[in-house]
Protein backbone atom coordinates (compact mmCIF):
# COMPACT_ATOMS: atom_id res chain seq x y z
CA UNK A 1 0.00 0.00 0.00
CA UNK A 2 1.51 3.47 -0.86
CA UNK A 3 2.02 5.80 2.13
CA UNK A 4 0.62 9.02 2.33
CA UNK A 5 0.68 11.32 -0.62
CA UNK A 6 -0.09 15.43 -0.15
CA UNK A 7 0.73 18.17 -1.73
CA UNK A 8 4.34 19.23 -0.34
CA UNK A 9 4.72 21.75 1.87
CA UNK A 10 7.21 23.35 -0.92
CA UNK A 11 4.67 24.18 -3.43
CA UNK A 12 1.95 26.98 -3.22
CA UNK A 13 -1.54 26.31 -3.03
CA UNK A 14 -1.20 28.55 -6.70
CA UNK A 15 -2.43 25.12 -9.00
CA UNK A 16 0.15 24.97 -12.08
CA UNK A 17 -0.64 26.48 -15.40
CA UNK A 18 0.61 23.79 -17.73
CA UNK A 19 -1.35 22.19 -20.37
CA UNK A 20 -3.23 18.58 -19.07
CA UNK A 21 -0.70 16.00 -18.85
CA UNK A 22 2.56 17.84 -18.80
CA UNK A 23 5.08 16.32 -16.88
CA UNK A 24 6.59 19.87 -15.65
CA UNK A 25 3.51 19.31 -12.50
CA UNK A 26 5.22 15.35 -11.76
CA UNK A 27 8.81 16.73 -11.81
CA UNK A 28 8.04 20.46 -9.48
CA UNK A 29 6.19 17.92 -7.29
CA UNK A 30 9.22 15.23 -6.98
CA UNK A 31 11.57 18.79 -6.29
CA UNK A 32 9.17 20.01 -3.91
CA UNK A 33 9.03 16.29 -2.45
CA UNK A 34 13.04 16.44 -1.97
CA UNK A 35 12.69 19.88 -0.49
CA UNK A 36 10.76 18.71 2.31
CA UNK A 37 12.49 14.89 2.73
CA UNK A 38 15.74 16.74 3.29
CA UNK A 39 14.05 19.80 5.45
CA UNK A 40 15.55 22.46 3.50
CA UNK A 41 12.21 24.52 2.67
CA UNK A 42 13.58 27.59 5.11
CA UNK A 43 16.96 27.63 3.22
CA UNK A 44 16.17 27.10 -0.50
CA UNK A 45 16.48 29.24 -2.91
CA UNK A 46 15.11 28.36 -6.47
CA UNK A 47 16.32 30.07 -9.94
CA UNK A 48 13.26 30.17 -12.29
CA UNK A 49 14.42 29.97 -15.98
CA UNK A 50 12.75 31.48 -19.14
CA UNK A 51 10.07 28.72 -21.12
CA UNK A 52 6.97 27.21 -19.75
CA UNK A 53 8.68 26.95 -16.01
CA UNK A 54 9.00 30.74 -16.30
CA UNK A 55 6.12 30.89 -13.03
CA UNK A 56 8.09 28.09 -11.34
CA UNK A 57 8.54 30.85 -8.84
CA UNK A 58 4.59 31.36 -8.35
CA UNK A 59 4.96 27.62 -7.39
CA UNK A 60 7.76 26.73 -5.17
CA UNK A 61 7.01 27.99 -1.36
CA UNK A 62 11.02 28.25 -1.37
CA UNK A 63 12.82 32.08 -1.82
CA UNK A 64 12.88 32.10 -5.91
CA UNK A 65 14.73 34.45 -8.10
CA UNK A 66 14.40 35.05 -12.02
CA UNK A 67 16.67 35.31 -14.22
CA UNK A 68 17.16 35.92 -17.63
CA UNK A 69 16.70 33.15 -20.72
CA UNK A 70 19.70 30.31 -19.86
CA UNK A 71 21.23 32.58 -17.17
CA UNK A 72 20.19 30.35 -14.11
CA UNK A 73 23.48 28.91 -13.17
CA UNK A 74 24.78 32.11 -13.56
CA UNK A 75 22.58 33.75 -11.06
CA UNK A 76 22.61 30.46 -8.66
CA UNK A 77 26.57 30.64 -8.89
CA UNK A 78 26.52 34.43 -7.37
CA UNK A 79 23.37 33.63 -5.09
CA UNK A 80 25.31 30.61 -4.09
CA UNK A 81 28.86 32.18 -3.65
CA UNK A 82 27.10 35.22 -1.23
CA UNK A 83 24.91 32.56 0.58
CA UNK A 84 27.03 29.58 0.85
CA UNK A 85 24.61 28.34 3.41
CA UNK A 86 21.90 28.41 1.60
CA UNK A 87 20.75 25.18 -0.74
CA UNK A 88 20.58 26.83 -4.54
CA UNK A 89 18.89 24.61 -7.36
CA UNK A 90 17.78 26.05 -11.09
CA UNK A 91 14.88 24.78 -12.86
CA UNK A 92 15.34 25.24 -16.56
CA UNK A 93 14.32 23.29 -19.76
CA UNK A 94 16.26 22.35 -22.65
CA UNK A 95 15.47 25.28 -25.03
CA UNK A 96 16.98 27.49 -21.65
CA UNK A 97 19.76 25.15 -20.68
CA UNK A 98 20.79 23.38 -23.76
CA UNK A 99 20.47 26.40 -26.14
CA UNK A 100 21.32 29.85 -24.99
CA UNK A 101 22.11 28.86 -21.78
CA UNK A 102 24.65 26.46 -23.28
CA UNK A 103 27.67 28.55 -21.96
CA UNK A 104 26.25 29.45 -18.53
CA UNK A 105 25.63 25.42 -17.67
CA UNK A 106 28.77 24.54 -19.41
CA UNK A 107 30.62 26.60 -17.37
CA UNK A 108 29.28 26.37 -13.98
CA UNK A 109 29.69 22.25 -14.03
CA UNK A 110 32.99 22.96 -15.31
CA UNK A 111 33.73 24.90 -12.14
CA UNK A 112 31.74 22.62 -10.28
CA UNK A 113 30.23 25.24 -8.25
CA UNK A 114 28.00 23.63 -5.45
CA UNK A 115 24.30 23.51 -7.07
CA UNK A 116 21.85 21.65 -8.35
CA UNK A 117 20.37 21.83 -11.95
CA UNK A 118 17.41 20.05 -12.81
CA UNK A 119 16.94 19.93 -16.40
CA UNK A 120 13.88 19.14 -18.38
CA UNK A 121 14.35 17.78 -21.79
CA UNK A 122 11.29 17.37 -23.72
CA UNK A 123 12.89 17.94 -27.19
CA UNK A 124 11.36 21.19 -28.15
CA UNK A 125 10.76 24.85 -27.20
CA UNK A 126 7.33 24.62 -25.51
CA UNK A 127 6.38 27.93 -24.13
CA UNK A 128 7.23 29.76 -27.68
CA UNK A 129 5.09 27.13 -29.75
CA UNK A 130 6.91 23.61 -30.40
CA UNK A 131 9.96 24.79 -32.23
CA UNK A 132 12.96 22.58 -32.71
CA UNK A 133 15.52 22.87 -29.81
CA UNK A 134 19.14 21.22 -29.69
CA UNK A 135 17.64 18.67 -28.26
CA UNK A 136 15.14 17.78 -30.50
CA UNK A 137 15.04 14.04 -32.20
CA UNK A 138 16.20 13.33 -35.97
CA UNK A 139 13.57 13.66 -38.03
CA UNK A 140 10.93 14.59 -35.42
CA UNK A 141 8.71 17.21 -36.81
CA UNK A 142 8.06 20.52 -35.53
CA UNK A 143 6.93 23.57 -36.06
CA UNK A 144 10.33 24.72 -37.61
CA UNK A 145 11.30 21.59 -38.74
CA UNK A 146 8.22 20.45 -40.80
CA UNK A 147 9.94 17.75 -42.86
CA UNK A 148 11.36 16.05 -39.60
CA UNK A 149 14.81 17.22 -38.04
CA UNK A 150 17.69 16.97 -40.79
CA UNK A 151 21.32 16.46 -39.61
CA UNK A 152 23.05 18.77 -42.37
CA UNK A 153 20.86 21.57 -41.56
CA UNK A 154 20.43 21.77 -37.95
CA UNK A 155 22.79 19.11 -36.48
CA UNK A 156 21.95 16.41 -34.32
CA UNK A 157 20.51 16.26 -30.80
CA UNK A 158 22.54 17.77 -28.20
CA UNK A 159 23.13 15.33 -25.30
CA UNK A 160 24.24 17.43 -21.95
CA UNK A 161 24.20 14.76 -19.41
CA UNK A 162 27.11 13.24 -21.23
CA UNK A 163 28.45 16.71 -22.27
CA UNK A 164 28.41 17.96 -18.71
CA UNK A 165 29.76 14.52 -17.29
CA UNK A 166 33.14 15.39 -18.97
CA UNK A 167 33.70 18.73 -17.33
CA UNK A 168 36.01 17.46 -14.28
CA UNK A 169 33.94 19.95 -11.87
CA UNK A 170 30.84 18.64 -12.01
CA UNK A 171 30.24 15.78 -9.25
CA UNK A 172 27.04 14.03 -9.95
CA UNK A 173 25.46 13.67 -13.63
CA UNK A 174 21.84 11.84 -14.44
CA UNK A 175 19.14 11.12 -16.88
CA UNK A 176 16.11 10.00 -15.42
CA UNK A 177 12.70 10.34 -16.99
CA UNK A 178 8.88 10.79 -16.10
CA UNK A 179 6.86 8.66 -18.62
CA UNK A 180 5.74 5.80 -16.02
CA UNK A 181 5.46 5.18 -12.08
CA UNK A 182 8.50 3.12 -11.42
CA UNK A 183 10.83 6.15 -13.53
CA UNK A 184 9.34 9.04 -11.51
CA UNK A 185 10.09 7.42 -8.33
CA UNK A 186 13.63 7.09 -10.12
CA UNK A 187 13.71 10.49 -11.06
CA UNK A 188 12.67 11.40 -7.17
CA UNK A 189 15.16 9.18 -5.81
CA UNK A 190 17.88 11.00 -7.87
CA UNK A 191 16.91 14.29 -7.36
CA UNK A 192 16.88 14.40 -3.44
CA UNK A 193 20.54 12.70 -3.99
CA UNK A 194 21.37 15.66 -6.17
CA UNK A 195 20.11 17.88 -3.36
CA UNK A 196 21.73 15.74 -0.70
CA UNK A 197 25.52 16.29 -2.72
CA UNK A 198 25.19 20.26 -2.54
CA UNK A 199 24.47 19.88 1.28
CA UNK A 200 27.60 17.80 1.80
CA UNK A 201 29.28 19.86 -0.30
CA UNK A 202 30.17 18.06 -3.14
CA UNK A 203 30.22 19.88 -6.00
CA UNK A 204 27.69 20.71 -9.36
CA UNK A 205 25.31 18.13 -9.92
CA UNK A 206 22.35 17.87 -12.75
CA UNK A 207 19.19 15.72 -13.15
CA UNK A 208 18.20 15.38 -16.87
CA UNK A 209 14.51 14.64 -17.17
CA UNK A 210 13.00 13.21 -20.16
CA UNK A 211 9.75 14.98 -20.10
CA UNK A 212 6.56 15.58 -22.44
CA UNK A 213 5.23 18.04 -24.38
CA UNK A 214 1.55 16.70 -25.35
CA UNK A 215 0.33 19.79 -26.67
CA UNK A 216 3.52 20.53 -29.25
CA UNK A 217 3.78 17.19 -29.74
CA UNK A 218 0.38 16.73 -31.21
CA UNK A 219 -0.26 13.80 -28.59
CA UNK A 220 -2.75 13.05 -25.79
CA UNK A 221 -0.74 12.43 -22.71
CA UNK A 222 -0.84 9.22 -22.65
CA UNK A 223 0.51 8.71 -26.84
CA UNK A 224 3.24 11.37 -25.16
CA UNK A 225 4.56 9.43 -22.57
CA UNK A 226 4.63 6.27 -25.01
CA UNK A 227 6.20 8.51 -26.99
CA UNK A 228 9.27 9.24 -24.58
CA UNK A 229 9.27 5.14 -23.70
CA UNK A 230 9.67 4.03 -27.48
CA UNK A 231 11.67 7.32 -29.00
CA UNK A 232 13.48 9.20 -26.19
CA UNK A 233 14.97 6.66 -23.96
CA UNK A 234 16.36 5.18 -27.51
CA UNK A 235 17.94 8.70 -28.40
CA UNK A 236 18.82 9.70 -24.76
CA UNK A 237 20.08 6.57 -22.45
CA UNK A 238 19.06 6.74 -19.26
CA UNK A 239 21.45 6.37 -16.12
CA UNK A 240 24.48 8.00 -14.05
CA UNK A 241 26.54 9.51 -16.17
CA UNK A 242 29.27 10.99 -13.57
CA UNK A 243 28.93 9.91 -9.58
CA UNK A 244 31.95 11.26 -7.54
CA UNK A 245 29.96 9.18 -4.59
CA UNK A 246 31.65 9.02 -1.44
CA UNK A 247 35.10 9.81 -2.83
CA UNK A 248 35.64 13.13 -2.65
CA UNK A 249 33.45 15.43 -0.16
CA UNK B 1 -6.63 2.93 6.66
CA UNK B 2 -5.53 5.00 3.42
CA UNK B 3 -7.83 6.40 1.35
CA UNK B 4 -7.40 8.16 -2.55
CA UNK B 5 -9.18 11.23 -2.50
CA UNK B 6 -9.84 12.94 -6.27
CA UNK B 7 -10.07 16.54 -6.26
CA UNK B 8 -12.12 17.77 -9.62
CA UNK B 9 -11.44 20.95 -9.99
CA UNK B 10 -7.80 20.36 -9.22
CA UNK B 11 -8.10 17.88 -12.33
CA UNK B 12 -7.04 18.84 -16.55
CA UNK B 13 -8.50 15.41 -17.97
CA UNK B 14 -5.49 14.39 -18.73
CA UNK B 15 -6.14 10.48 -18.41
CA UNK B 16 -2.73 9.59 -16.78
CA UNK B 17 -3.77 8.20 -13.68
CA UNK B 18 -6.63 6.10 -16.05
CA UNK B 19 -3.77 5.03 -17.96
CA UNK B 20 -1.55 3.55 -14.74
CA UNK B 21 -4.68 2.43 -12.47
CA UNK B 22 -3.58 -1.19 -11.90
CA UNK B 23 -7.30 -2.06 -11.44
CA UNK B 24 -8.61 -0.51 -14.32
CA UNK B 25 -11.00 1.63 -11.68
CA UNK B 26 -10.69 5.36 -13.01
CA UNK B 27 -12.93 7.38 -15.37
CA UNK B 28 -13.13 10.30 -17.03
CA UNK B 29 -16.11 12.01 -16.10
CA UNK B 30 -17.88 13.70 -18.69
CA UNK B 31 -21.31 13.81 -17.45
CA UNK B 32 -20.06 16.95 -15.32
CA UNK B 33 -17.46 19.67 -16.25
CA UNK B 34 -15.52 20.51 -13.43
CA UNK B 35 -14.97 24.83 -13.40
CA UNK B 36 -12.01 25.06 -15.94
CA UNK B 37 -14.22 22.56 -18.51
CA UNK B 38 -12.16 19.52 -17.93
CA UNK B 39 -13.58 15.98 -17.70
CA UNK B 40 -12.27 15.18 -14.16
CA UNK B 41 -10.94 11.72 -12.84
CA UNK B 42 -12.94 9.78 -10.78
CA UNK B 43 -12.60 6.05 -9.09
CA UNK B 44 -15.96 4.35 -10.01
CA UNK B 45 -15.36 1.34 -7.82
CA UNK B 46 -13.61 2.43 -4.71
CA UNK B 47 -14.08 -1.44 -2.49
CA UNK B 48 -11.71 -2.46 -5.60
CA UNK B 49 -9.10 -0.08 -5.21
CA UNK B 50 -5.65 -1.52 -3.67
CA UNK B 51 -4.07 2.19 -2.83
CA UNK B 52 -0.92 1.48 -4.47
CA UNK B 53 -0.59 5.35 -5.34
CA UNK B 54 0.25 4.79 -9.21
CA UNK B 55 -2.03 7.56 -9.91
CA UNK B 56 -0.91 9.79 -7.24
CA UNK B 57 2.27 9.45 -8.51
CA UNK B 58 1.52 10.34 -12.08
CA UNK B 59 -0.89 12.93 -11.56
CA UNK B 60 0.78 16.17 -12.82
CA UNK B 61 -1.36 18.10 -11.18
CA UNK B 62 -1.77 17.19 -7.43
CA UNK B 63 -5.27 16.17 -8.38
CA UNK B 64 -4.70 13.17 -6.37
CA UNK B 65 -4.23 12.67 -3.01
CA UNK B 66 -3.42 9.47 -0.34
CA UNK B 67 -4.74 10.40 2.88
CA UNK B 68 -4.58 8.14 5.98
CA UNK B 69 -7.86 7.95 7.76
Amino acid sequence: MAKECRRPKALTDTPFHYCPGCTHGIVHRLVAEAIDHLGIREKTVGIAPVGCAVFAYNYFNTDMLEAAHGRAPAVATGMKRVRPDNIVFTYQGDGDLSSIGCAEITHAANRGENITVIFINNAVYGMTGGQMAPTTLLGQVTTTSPYGRDPKDSGYPLHMAELLATTRGAAYIERVSAHDVPHIRKAGQAIEKAFRYQMEGKGFSMIEVLSTCPTNWGMTPVQAMQWVKDEMVAQYPLGVYKDLGEKEA
Amino acid sequence: MAKVIFNHQACKGCGLCVSVCPKHIIALSHEELNEKGYAPAECTDEAACIVCGFCATICPDMAIEIIEE
